[in-house]
């Protein structure tokens, strides 16, 4: 193969066969890609947990993944957050064309290990290559499915009055990676993405605890956002408590250099869990005994206070609310 | 500065002891106004303004200079980002301040402007090289706090040769826009909290008058909890005695004297002039503009650009906003017509503007 992708390789001949023979069956490889049928032929059972997302990150290698282990995290999660154990993934590559072949290897290889570790097959794909500037490098969409094991499933919705608010560790990681390797900035050891596969420790979660309420994965808007969806579509009011929100110092001081507040950063490896309150210190020992929940803790309660509002007491013991972002967070003049 | 000295200023029970103190001394009423949108979020963001003692009234000033960048401003950077030949850089937070029938620069952008956000302006220098058949202008939007930085840049440009890098000068001063304010016999303000970044550059001196004229209190202020309740208690006490200082509580980063190597920079390429402040109108004396001896990277020559008086906009009241006359949330349009996804006003379209804070902070 060439050293950079050509038009060729999305042509659906030979030169697509070559790609996809000895790169992407090489490192995805199971029996049901390996057919290379229109489709594949799974075996599911009972109901199923269906999620999709598409990854534009710029830039694609950033410290702690890059734009595939981050394809499969994302998508894993995703489907991991409705008490459900995924099982198969898709993939869709759109390839601008000059890509270097060995950045495309470094990503689907990425993309093969992290799938192998969330136990998740990666069953069919598809690869366009399209002409210069029509992307930007590469996009990747994931569509993945699982099988849900608890009835109810966890849910947006299902947030009471008098449970309590659980987050799996530190906010903001991957945010300010991508924001500052976007600009250059070299950041103090410790700053990197969150990216991870919390599909294992959910799977052990919820098997214990069926009871949970609430899972959700904090990505784009960060903390604030999702604490405001939940809020909103359980109609309760989330009292966070400032103070027991972590978040490593390194990115707090990232975050205040160029004028970012962590809590509204993406997170890509960490989720929260709303559930009885009576089951809040087992599932924080769940949550220790995992690498990937060791900073958990508690950081707040459902109430009846202000119906669809995140309200915040903040470290002076101060109340105020924490909203959703209109946009984008911009970098402020001073 | 280490985080740990900075959570000195941010002690809890530091906090409230200050809060204990405010309230037992405070005679009467003490209206303050902060004007810098950096106080105004803090002040937010940290719960203070939800524990401070019912008669110290915290009124919002026009702190932000996002805020205060005039339409008739905007509208000239967004005819600037129109044109095919030039590329736009400029801080984050100007993207989304509305112009001409409430266009900013994420919808110029969206139809095809060349808009940069950067950083620092040395980075427009970086575009300016990269794009050497087209002009780079740079927004030179804020206060006596980006200046200096700016002026440097145009001297480094100076200095390399670059030839296609634009300032667009809208700077604006503080302290005379103080006086501004306190003549305004409407604002009833008592004391102000003085912008800690700008006073690095301008110190002290500027801010004399408005104790020695006007018989208030002015404190530079750090942007922390207890910095900001330690000087609102020096002012309470003051004013108990008769008195009004102009003080600085501020000095790990303000030094009385302020950044002198600063301010030669900054008038080097910089002369005083009148400014059009958005929701108040013009203010003599209370811009920069770019001096003849610079006049090859003035944006402002080079392209005509006119800054002309428009008519308020209807209904809004940012001006009563901006001056601590009315609360945001007194204004009929607040939260209905004008919200930080539509912003009719300025106060509502900077993060830091007093509307968008109670917006995003104030739990009703």
């Amino acid at each position: 193969m060439s050293d950079k992708v050509l038009l060729d390789y999305g042509s659906g001949g030979r030169a697509s066969q070559r790609l996809i023979s000895e790169l992407f069956l090489d490192h995805f490889g199971n029996d049901e890609l390996n057919r290379l049928n229109d489709a594949a032929e799974l075996a599911v059972s009972g109901r199923i947990a269906m999620s999709t997302d598409s990854f534009t990150v710029d830039p694609i290698f950033f410290p702690g993944g890059n734009i595939g282990s981050l394809a499969v995290h994302g998508t894993v999660n995703d489907v991991s957050m409705m008490g459900a154990v995924p099982k198969y993934m898709t993939c869709g590559y759109i390839i601008e064309e000059g890509l270097p072949m060995a950045d495309l290897e470094k990503i689907v290889a990425s993309m093969g290990e992290a799938a192998r570790k969330a136990g998740v097959k990666i069953v069919t794909g598809d690869t366009k290559v399209v002409p210069k500037g029509a992307v930007d490098r590469i996009f990747i969409n994931t569509t993945g499915i699982g099988e849900i094991f608890v009835d109810p499933a966890p849910s947006g919705d299902r947030a009471r009055v008098g449970d309590a608010i659980l987050l799996s560790g530190t906010m903001g990681d991957h945010g300010l990676t991508i924001l500052g390797t976007r600009e250059g900035l070299e950041f103090e050891a410790g700053v990197q993405s969150d990216s991870a596969g919390l599909n294992h420790l959910l799977v052990k979660l919820v098997r214990e605890l069926p009871d949970v309420h609430v899972l959700r994965d904090p990505t784009r808007g960060g903390l604030a956002t999702t604490m405001n969806e939940i809020s909103s579509s359980s109609n309760v009011c989330c009292e966070l408590e400032e103070g027991a929100i972590p978040v490593r110092s390194e990115v707090s001081g990232g975050c205040s250099f160029l004028g970012l507040d962590p809590l509204y950063l993406a997170n890509e490896g960490k989720f929260l869990c709303i559930l009885p309150e009576e089951h809040a210190e087992q599932a924080l020992e769940i949550m220790h005994a995992d690498e990937l929940g060791r900073d958990a803790c508690r950081i707040g309660a459902v109430t009846d206070a202000n119906p669809g509002k995140v309200v915040m007491i903040t470290k002076l013991g101060g109340k105020r609310l924490l909203n959703m972002l209109e946009g984008e967070q911009l970098p402020r003049i001073c | 500065m280490s985080l740990k000295l900075l959570d000195r200023f941010r002690d809890p029970e530091l906090c409230r002891a200050l809060l204990e103190k405010l309230d037992k001394e405070l005679e009467g009423e003490l209206r303050f106004m902060e004007v810098c949108g950096t106080h105004t979020v803090a002040i937010f963001q940290s719960g203070l303004r939800s524990l401070l003692p019912e008669g110290i009234v915290h009124l919002s000033g026009p702190g932000c200079p996002v805020c205060v960048t005039h339409e008739s401003e905007v509208n000239a950077f967004l005819d600037l980002a129109g044109r095919d030949d030039v590329i736009i850089a400029t801080f984050g937070d100007l993207m989304r301040v509305p112009g001409h029938g409430g266009r900013n620069l994420k919808a110029a952008q969206a139809d095809g402007a060349r808009v940069s956000v950067i950083y620092s302006p040395f980075d427009a220098l970086k575009i300016a090289k990269e794009n050497p058949d087209d002009t780079v202008v740079f927004l030179g939007v804020g206060f006596e706090t980006t200046a200096p930085t700016i002026a440097a840049t145009m001297t480094m440009a100076r200095a390399q040769g670059i030839s296609n890098f634009r300032v667009l000068p809208f700077h604006k001063t503080v302290p005379v826009a103080l006086a501004a304010l306190m003549d305004d016999t409407a604002t009833r303000i008592d004391g102000f909290i003085l912008p800690g970044h700008v006073s690095t550059v301008i110190g002290l001196e500027p801010y004399n008058y408005i104790a020695a004229d006007y018989d208030r209190s002015a404190i530079v202020t750090g942007f922390e909890p207890v910095d900001i309740l330690q000087s609102l208690l020096d002012m309470v006490r003051w004013r108990n005695k008769g008195e009004a200082h102009v003080a600085n509580n501020y000095r790990r980063a303000v030094s009385d004297e302020g950044n002198a190597k600063a301010r030669e920079v900054l008038y080097d390429v910089f002369e005083i002039s009148d400014a059009l402040w958005r929701g108040i109108g013009l203010i003599p004396g209370s811009g920069l503009e770019i001096r003849e001896e610079w006049a090859d990277m003035d944006a402002k020559r080079e392209f005509g650009v006119e800054i002309t008086e428009a008519p308020p906009l209807p209904g809004c009241k940012c001006g009563q906003v901006l001056k601590g006359i009315l609360s945001p949330d007194q204004c009929p349009l607040f939260k209905k017509a004008c919200t930080p996804a539509n912003p009719v006003g300025p106060c509502m379209v900077s993060t830091e503007g007093s509307c968008a804070a109670y917006y995003k902070y104030k739990v009703d």
